[in-house]
Order: structure tokens, then sequence, then C-alpha cells
């Protein structure tokens, strides 16, 4: 069983992007989007596939993935399962720079400042906790610091807010703090991609000294793991991956708690083996929650964010309430 | 023959020396417990001679290699650390736990190479774990997981072993039963040394005592040698009656 879980994850997933392409205002049938993309069927097929559904339901696997990704290792470095991106901090100050640049109107000078501006905020509070992971051996140390750096950018987001100088400027902050695929391109997808690639690549080179954590810091290091190294890759990995994400969707919530949280049981609870198949999982929760986005009969589409959060938050408290362990 | 070495080891931390000018050897074929009142640098002797924390002054060599310097992979190799017992991060298998002292090697969860099955299933055996196995630690007694954390320990195959109050909350049985597996350790050429509390249980096992006080090793001899009355006022500060190898004690002084 355990041995099919990867293998069906991604099964699942490739059905759940089908699905989205098929789904929709319009909705097409299989044998028009086969052969749109094969690169046959009419123009106008090509369009909706190409250029319309594919790249936005891309865009929601990448941005899952990366965040189930990160969840699961700094779900494994803090030795607490309602780790995310999120209790760093690494997605609020990502939101909180990509606001700034709503707010000063940098973003109608070029359409990659948003992206760059979100990354760069991701990376400036990643070094800001690779810093202090050199100086102490204590995560909740990190946590906490986290935890400040959270509030610090929800304070400066909410400043912003008050401070809009007009209802569209306003509008556009509110679309990116909750958090949407909707009209990416795959223009959009290339430019996150090396971060989301990087981040991604650099959880996954750690991950045999996550399944070491199992034992707590200091027997961790009594098996030969090389503790401040695991910190900083770990907080760098994530860090690239979650500013990837928040890059091409804004702030998400949730999905990186969730998907892991379903796989560990799988995986004899070990944070190395989960991380696959929690970002499998969490592309395809993310999928799935934007097919349902764009299928619901509302008058404005709903956010994906607030659908995360509608579903994840209570699902947050759930698992907080029935931990059994309790570490630190 | 691997030894460990501490020269004149002296850790100062905020001001305060936790440890002062500290010097003992140990090597394999013995088995040393260390001794001590609470607060008197045991722990933070043992973290200094293995290179994890600083220290202000002298130097602790392991198998040769200045253990400041040393990898802790390197480290990991010639002695496994168990640090006093805290609870698992996540209800994993015995068997993992034990293949995780594998990791110095380079074993990963899940994909073993034959080296490291064989070293695990040995190390499951000889703590009598072989029929917990697949059990999740989080459904184990205390004594349980006292023994799956030496066979993790055993799995290493470090030649040298150093443990911190391994039996601290363990019943009279299992601490027989824990000591019995290092003094096995030790018989078949591993060297162990083990924080104690119980000092009968000290005297019963180990080759060798190694008392401690306000941050310096005031005795280092065998337990005939060590063994007093009066030792045990002056290090911990109690009045007892020591008859060879036995020992009550009687009250506070």
């Amino acid at each position: 069983m355990t041995r099919l879980l990867t293998p069906g994850l991604l099964l699942a997933s490739a059905l759940a992007l089908f699905a989205a392409c098929l789904l929709g205002s319009t909705p097409l049938e299989a044998s028009r989007v086969v052969a749109a993309l094969a690169g046959g069927a009419d123009a106008g097929d090509r369009i909706v596939v190409w250029s319309i559904r594919l790249p936005r339901a891309l865009a929601a696997f990448c941005v899952g993935a990366a965040l189930g990704l990160s969840g699961a290792a700094l779900q494994g470095l803090l030795r607490n399962p309602l780790a995310e991106p999120g209790v760093l901090g690494v997605s609020a100050t990502a939101s909180m720079t990509a606001t700034f640049a709503l707010y000063y109107g940098l973003v109608a000078m070029n359409p990659w400042v948003l992206p760059v501006a979100a990354i760069s905020g991701a990376i400036l509070a990643t070094a800001l906790i690779a810093l202090a992971a050199v100086r102490t051996t204590s995560v909740v140390t990190l946590i906490l610091i986290g935890v400040g750096l959270a509030s610090f950018a929800g304070a400066m987001m909410s400043l912003l807010m008050n401070l809009a100088p007009n209802p569209f400027s306003l509008s556009d902050m509110v679309n990116w703090m909750l958090g949407s695929v909707a009209n990416r391109s795959f223009d959009d997808l290339l430019f996150s991609a090396p971060f989301l690639a990087g981040g991604c690549a650099i959880l996954f080179a750690s991950r045999r000294g996550l399944s070491a954590l199992t034992l707590g810091d200091e027997a961790a290091g009594g098996i030969g793991l090389d503790l401040r190294r695991q910190r900083v890759l770990v907080v760098l990995g994530a860090g690239l991956a979650t500013g990837g994400a928040v890059s091409l969707a804004g702030a998400i919530g949730f999905v990186g708690i969730i998907a892991p949280h379903i796989v560990r049981p799988w995986v004899d609870h070990d944070p190395a083996r989960s991380l696959l198949p929690s970002a499998i999982l969490a592309g395809l929760i993310l999928v799935v929650a934007d097919i349902g986005v764009r299928l619901m009969p509302t008058a404005n589409e709903l956010k994906l964010g607030v659908v995360a959060a509608l579903v994840g938050a209570p699902a947050f408290v759930w698992i907080a309430m029935h931990r059994r362990t309790v570490v630190d | 023959m691997t030894e460990l070495a501490v020269r004149a080891l002296t850790v100062v931390r905020d001001g305060a020396t936790l440890v002062d000018d500290a010097s003992f050897r140990f090597r394999t074929g013995e088995l040393v417990a260390l001794l001590g009142p609470n607060g008197a640098g045991k722990t933070t002797l043992l973290r200094a001679a293995l290179g994890l924390v600083p220290p202000a002054g002298g130097t602790a060599t392991l198998a040769g290699d200045d253990t400041q310097r040393l990898s802790p992979r390197k480290r990991a190799r010639q002695a496994s650390y168990l640090p006093q017992l805290r609870p698992l991060a996540w209800p994993s298998p015995v068997r993992d736990v034990v293949a995780l002292g594998r990791f110095s090697h380079g074993a990963a969860l899940g994909r073993l190479g034959d080296a490291d099955r064989r070293a695990v299933a040995g190390a499951l055996e000889s703590c009598g774990l072989a029929a917990l196995a697949d059990r999740a630690t989080d459904t184990l007694s205390g004594g349980e997981l006292a023994r799956v954390h030496f066979a993790r320990a055993f799995a290493a195959e470090a030649p040298l072993l150093i443990a911190d109050e391994p039996v601290a909350a363990l019943d009279p049985r299992h601490q027989h039963r824990v000591m019995e597996l290092v003094r096995s350790f030790v018989d078949k050429g591993g060297g162990a040394l083990v924080v104690l509390h119980d000092i009968g249980i000290a005297a019963r096992f180990a080759d060798r005592l190694l008392w401690m006080r306000g941050g310096r090793v005031v005795a280092d001899g065998t337990p005939a040698e060590t063994l007093s009355a009066e030792r045990l006022a002056e290090v911990y500060g109690v009045r007892a009656s020591v008859e060879g190898l036995r020992v009550q004690i009687e009250g506070s002084l």
C-alpha cells in the first residue's frame, strides 16, 4: 500500500490537471482537450487549453507542491506537525513586500516587479532566520522569530491598506493577500520556476537529516547530524520555495499543514519519506480546490486562498487539539 | 583501542564556570560511571568532551582527534552519545528509530543496505526488542523505550558509548536490565561512560567511578578505592555507611 502512495498520487494529479482543462465556463469534451494538448484542434480550443486552463492548473499544482514540501520539511525541522511556511513568517514577509510594490505603483512600471518583490521578501525573511539559526541552537527561538516577522508584516500590510490612495490599489492588495491563481500564464510560471525548483532541490537534499531530527536536536547531533547546516538548508530551501509560491499566487495558507498530516501515517511518520508525497498531495489539493473555485456559481469568483483557509483552518485546529506527543 | 582523553577541560557560560579544569581518560574495555550531585557539571563535561559545546580551556581528543574539530559524522563513528531521554517527535516504529543509529554510516530510512540491516537486526536482538520491532514508539513503556535508545546506540557500532542518566526514570528491574546491556557491550570489547545517580548500581556495574562536584573531578578510581562514607559526605552531602560495595544512605548532612 505504502509503495503505491506516490504513484497513486501522481496518477490522481495527472487526472486532476486533465480535468482542469475540461471544466470551466465553456466545458470542452475530452477529445477536444486531447487534440488541443497535442497541438491540433481549432485555434479557440488551443487558446483555452494552453493559455488559460493549463497554465492556471499547473500554477495551482506548483504552488501547492512548493507549500506542501516546505511544510513537510519545516515540520521535520521543528518537530512540530503545525509548522508551515507561515510559522516562520516567510509567506507573510513575501506578501508584505509584494503589497509595498502594489502600494507605490511600482507594479505598473514592469510586470516582473510584483514577483521580484515577493521573492525578495521571502529571501529577506529567510536570511534573517538563517542568521538566527547559525547563532542559536533552539528551535523555539526560530519559531518566535517567525511569529515576530509575521506580526510585523501583518501590521505593515494593514497600515498600507489604511493609507491606500484609491479603491483600485486597495482591491489589488486584497487580491494579493487572499491568494489566487486566476489568469496565470506560462511566463508567470517560468519566472518563479527557478526559485521553486532550487528550493525544492535543497529541501530534498536535506531529507536524511530530517529523519535524524526525530530523536531531538541533541540526540540527532549525537548520531552525526550537522545541526547548523541542516537548519540553514531547510530554512533556505523553504524560503526559496515559499517565495516562489507567493510570487505566483499570493498567500495561500494551511495546505502545507494538511498534506503532510495526511501523508505521515502512510510513511511510518518519517519526515524524509513524507516529503515527496506531501508535495504531490498538496499540489493535487490546490488543483482540485481551484477547479471548485472556477465551477462555483458565484457572482465574483472566490479566491483560492479563501477556500484553502475555510477548509484548512478548522483542520488546523483539529490537528492541534488531537496532538498526542508534545515536544518542546 | 579507542580512547576519549580529556585534559584540563574548562567550560564557562555566562560568567559561571560549569566545568573546572577536568581531566580523565576512558577507553574501550571499561565501564566508567560518572557520579555527582545535580549541577555538578556532568552533562556539560560530557558535551564539552564530545565537542558539542566549546570549552574555555583544555582539550578533548577522541581516538586522537580534537573533538572540537571533528565532524559530527566522524565523531558519531567513534562514540555513540545518548543524551538524557526526551520524547520522540513522531510515533515512529521501533525498527526505524534503531536504524537512525546507522545515520553516520550514511543509511537512509526505508532504504537500508545489507550491513545496516544486519546491524539493526543484531541490535534489536541484543536488546530483546525483536518482538517489538514494528511497534510504534509511543506505545512503549519507559523501560522498553530506554532499550530502544540503547539499541540505536549499539546499531551505530561505535567503539565507545556515552550515556547521560540512562536509568534515571526506570524501575529497579529495568535499571538492572539496561545496565546489563551496557555491561555486555563492554564485555564484547566496547567502552561505556554512564552518568548514574544510584551509587549502589554504579558500584555494582562499573569498573571505575569518576566523582564530580562543583565542576571539578574530585576522584577517579575503582569502586573499592574511591567509595567511602567520607567521599559520599564530601560529594553529595549525605550521611552514609559503606560496607564493601554496599551503600546505605542514612540522611542528608
